[in-house]
C-alpha cells in the first residue's frame, strides 16, 4: 500500500469504529421512534445519565465494574419504563409536538440535575482494557474504540434477531405499523411503548459506558446526542440497519474531513461535515437511505 | 353469542353516531349488517372490539356481551383475549411486515410459538395463496390477497366471534365470491360466529343467515336473510333493482321506517 492509501485506510477504520459508537446511541433513538413515533431529543442526555451513574458507582472502591454495569442497566431500564408511564403516556394522542417538547424539557432537566446530583467535575470512567493501541494493518485504534465497535455490533445483531425472529419483536413492529390494528390483535400497545423506552435505556447505558470511558464523564457527554441526528436522518428515522449504516457514514465522513480538510482550513470541519452530508441526502432521499416509505401499490 | 343491546356511541363527547342499536349475533351463523356509507356500521364494529377508545369514541348507553361476559368499556386487547377478532375495513394489513409476520402478530395472544405455528398452518389450509406469498411484504400483495391475509390474521387468535368490515370492498366479483365461500366454510368447520358488515347486499345476503339494515345510526330493518332478499325495499335500494328493473336513488329510502313494522 502506498503511504496515501495507508493514511486513507487508517482514517476510514478510525472513522468506522467511532461511527459504530454513534450507531449504538442512534439505535436508542430509532427504537423509540419506530415503536411510538416519538422523537426523543433527550437521547444524548440518556447517555450522559448512564455515564454519570457508572462513573459514580466505580468511584467507590468497593464496587466492581461488573456490578456497576448491571446496576446502570437496571436503572436505565427502570428510567425508560418510568418515563413512558409518567411523562409520555399522558401525552398519547396529543400532537407530536407535545412529545417533542416534553423530551426537550426532559433533556434540559437532566443536564441541569446531573451535576447537582453527581457533582460537576469531570470523572474518569476507566475500563480494564489497557491503553495499548490495537493495530490493524496500517491503522492503530485505541482499545476503547474497538470495544465500542464490538458492543455496537453485538447490540445490532441482538436487536436484528429480536425484531425478525421473536414474537415480541414482530408484535413491536406491528405496533409501529398500525397501533389500532395491533390492539385488535390482542397486543397491549402501551406495554410495547414502555418496552421501546426501556430498550432505549439499555443502549443508552452501553453508550454511556463506552463514550464515558472515551471522553470522560460530565455534562458535556450529552453532546454526543447531537450526532444522532445526522445518523438517523441519513439512515432513516425508523430503520435499525439504517442507524448502523448512518453511523458508519457519519463516522467515516468526519474522519476523512478531519484528515484531509482540516489541514487546509485550520480544523473544525469534522463537526459540520456530517450535517452537510445530511442536507445533501435529504435533498435526494427525503426518507433517508433506508427509511420506511408509505407503500403505494398501483 | 354476541349481544349488542341498545347502544349509543358518541365521538369526541358530542358527536352522537349510534342511537340505540341492538344486534344479536347467533352462534355458528353469519349475521350481516347492511347499510350505506356513513350509516354507522364501522362504528358498531369498533364499539364491539373496543378500538373505539383510540378514536375518542365511547359507548355511552347500552351493553355489549360475549356470552355472559360484558365487554363494553373493556380495552381492545382484553376483548381479543375473550375470543373476538375484527377484520378492518380496507384490510389494514401491517404493510411493512411479511405475510407470515402479519399472521405471527395476529397470534399474539397464543401462549407459545408452537400454537402460533399450528394456527398459521390452519390459515394456510384455508388460504393456500397466502402460503405462496408467505415471505412477501404484505404491502405488495394484491387487494384480494390482502383481504385473505386480513381474515387469516384475525383467525390467528382462534376467535369464536369474527367481525368482518366490508371484505368485498374494491374486489372483483369473482374474488368476492371466492372469499365469501371460504368465510362460509370457516363458519361451518371452525364453528365461528360472524358479524358481516357489507354494502354489497347481494353477496352478503347470499351467505348470511340473518340480517340487519342500518341507516343513520339506527337499525331500520331486521329479518332472516331469505326474507330480506325478497323484501322490496332491499331489492330497490341495496340490490339496485326496482319493479321496472332500473335503479333508484338511495335518498328515497326514508319510508323504510314504516316498513319496519310489517317485517318484525
Ligand atoms: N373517529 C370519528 N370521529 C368522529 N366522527 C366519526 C368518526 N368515525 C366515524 N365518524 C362518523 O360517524 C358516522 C358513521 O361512520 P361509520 O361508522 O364509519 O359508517 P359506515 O361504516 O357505515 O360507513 C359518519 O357520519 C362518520 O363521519
Ligand atoms: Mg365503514
Amino acid at each position: 500500500m502506498s503511504e496515501d492509501m495507508e493514511f486513507t485506510f487508517a482514517l476510514i477504520l478510525n472513522g468506522a469504529s467511532i461511527g459504530l459508537m454513534y450507531s449504538l446511541i442512534a439505535l436508542g433513538f430509532v427504537l423509540v421512534y419506530k415503536a411510538t413515533d416519538a422523537i426523543n431529543f433527550a437521547q444524548g442526555e440518556f447517555v450522559m445519565l448512564a455515564g454519570l451513574i457508572v462513573a459514580m458507582l466505580i468511584s467507590f472502591e468497593s464496587v466492581p465494574l461488573a456490578i456497576a454495569v448491571v446496576v446502570v442497566l437496571a436503572v436505565m431500564i427502570g428510567f425508560g419504563f418510568g418515563l413512558e408511564r409518567v411523562v409520555l403516556r399522558p401525552l398519547l394522542g396529543r400532537p407530536v409536538v407535545a412529545v417533542i417538547m416534553a423530551t426537550i424539557g426532559l433533556a434540559a432537566v437532566l443536564r441541569g440535575l446531573g451535576p447537582v446530583i453527581f457533582g460537576s467535575e469531570t470523572r474518569a470512567l476507566s475500563l480494564p482494557i489497557g491503553d495499548e493501541p490495537v493495530v490493524i494493518g496500517p491503522a492503530s485504534l485505541p482499545p476503547i474504540q474497538v470495544l465500542g465497535a464490538v458492543v455496537a455490533i453485538v447490540f445490532f445483531l441482538a436487536f436484528s434477531w429480536f425484531f425478525k425472529k421473536s414474537r415480541m419483536g414482530v408484535a413491536m413492529r406491528a405496533v409501529a405499523d398500525n397501533q389500532q390494528v395491533a390492539q385488535a390483535m390482542g397486543i397491549n400497545v402501551e406495554r410495547y411503548f414502555a418496552l421501546a423506552w426501556a430498550m432505549a435505556g439499555i443502549v443508552s447505558a452501553m453508550g454511556g459506558i463506552v463514550w464515558g470511558s472515551m471522553l470522560g464523564v460530565d455534562v458535556h457527554l450529552a453532546l454526543v446526542g447531537l450526532k444522532v441526528f445526522p445518523v438517523v436522518i441519513l439512515g432513516g428515522l425508523d430503520s435499525i440497519g439504517g442507524a448502523l449504516v448512518g453511523g458508519l457514514i457519519v463516522g467515516i465522513v468526519e474522519s476523512l474531513a478531519a484528515g484531509y480538510l482540516d489541514p487546509y482550513v485550520g480544523g473544525g470541519t469534522k463537526d459540520f461535515a456530517p450535517y452537510v452530508l445530511m442536507i445533501l441526502v435529504l435533498m435526494i432521499r427525503p426518507y433517508g437511505i433506508f427509511g420506511k416509505r408509505k407503500i403505494e401499490r398501483v | 353469542m354476541l349481544t349488542i343491546n341498545n347502544i349509543e356511541v358518541v365521538y369526541d363527547r358530542v358527536i352522537l353516531v349510534l342511537k340505540g342499536v341492538s344486534i344479536d349475533v347467533r352462534e355458528g351463523a353469519i349475521t350481516t349488517l347492511l347499510g350505506g356509507n356513513g350509516a354507522g356500521k364501522t362504528t358498531t364494529l369498533k364499539a364491539i372490539s373496543g378500538v373505539l377508545h383510540s378514536e375518542r369514541g365511547q359507548v355511552t348507553k347500552g351493553t355489549i356481551h360475549i356470552g355472559d361476559r360484558r365487554i363494553d368499556g373493556m380495552r381492545a386487547h382484553d376483548v381479543t383475549r375473550l375470543g373476538l377478532a375484527q377484520v378492518f375495513e380496507g384490510r389494514r394489513v401491517f404493510e411493512h411486515l411479511t405475510t407470515e409476520e402479519n399472521l405471527t402478530a395476529g397470534g399474539h395472544v397464543q401462549k407459545d410459538g408452537s400454537a402460533v405455528r399450528q394456527s398459521i398452518d390452519l390459515v394456510y389450509s384455508y388460504f393456500p395463496r397466502l402460503k405462496e406469498r408467505r415471505h412477501q411484504h404484505s404491502g405488495y400483495l394484491s387487494g384480494g390477497e390482502q383481504q385473505m391475509l386480513a381474515i387469516g390474521r384475525a383467525l390467528m387468535s382462534r376467535p369464536r366471534v369474527v367481525l368482518l368490515d366490508e371484505p368485498s370492498l374494491g374486489l372483483a366479483p369473482m374474488l368476492v365470491e371466492e372469499i365469501f365461500g371460504i368465510v362460509d366454510r370457516l363458519v361451518r368447520q371452525e364453528k365461528l360466529s360472524v358479524l358481516l358488515v357489507e354494502q354489497n347486499a347481494t353477496m352478503a345476503l347470499a351467505v348470511a343467515d340473518h340480517g340487519y339494515v342500518m341507516e343513520n345510526g339506527r337499525i331500520v330493518l331486521e329479518g332472516p336473510a331469505d326474507k330480506l332478499r325478497d323484501n322490496s325495499d332491499i331489492k330497490e335500494f341495496y340490490l339496485g333493482l326496482n319493479e321496472g328493473g332500473g335503479r333508484k336513488s338511495y335518498r328515497d329510502t326514508k319510508h323504510y321506517k314504516r316498513r319496519k313494522r310489517w317485517l318484525s
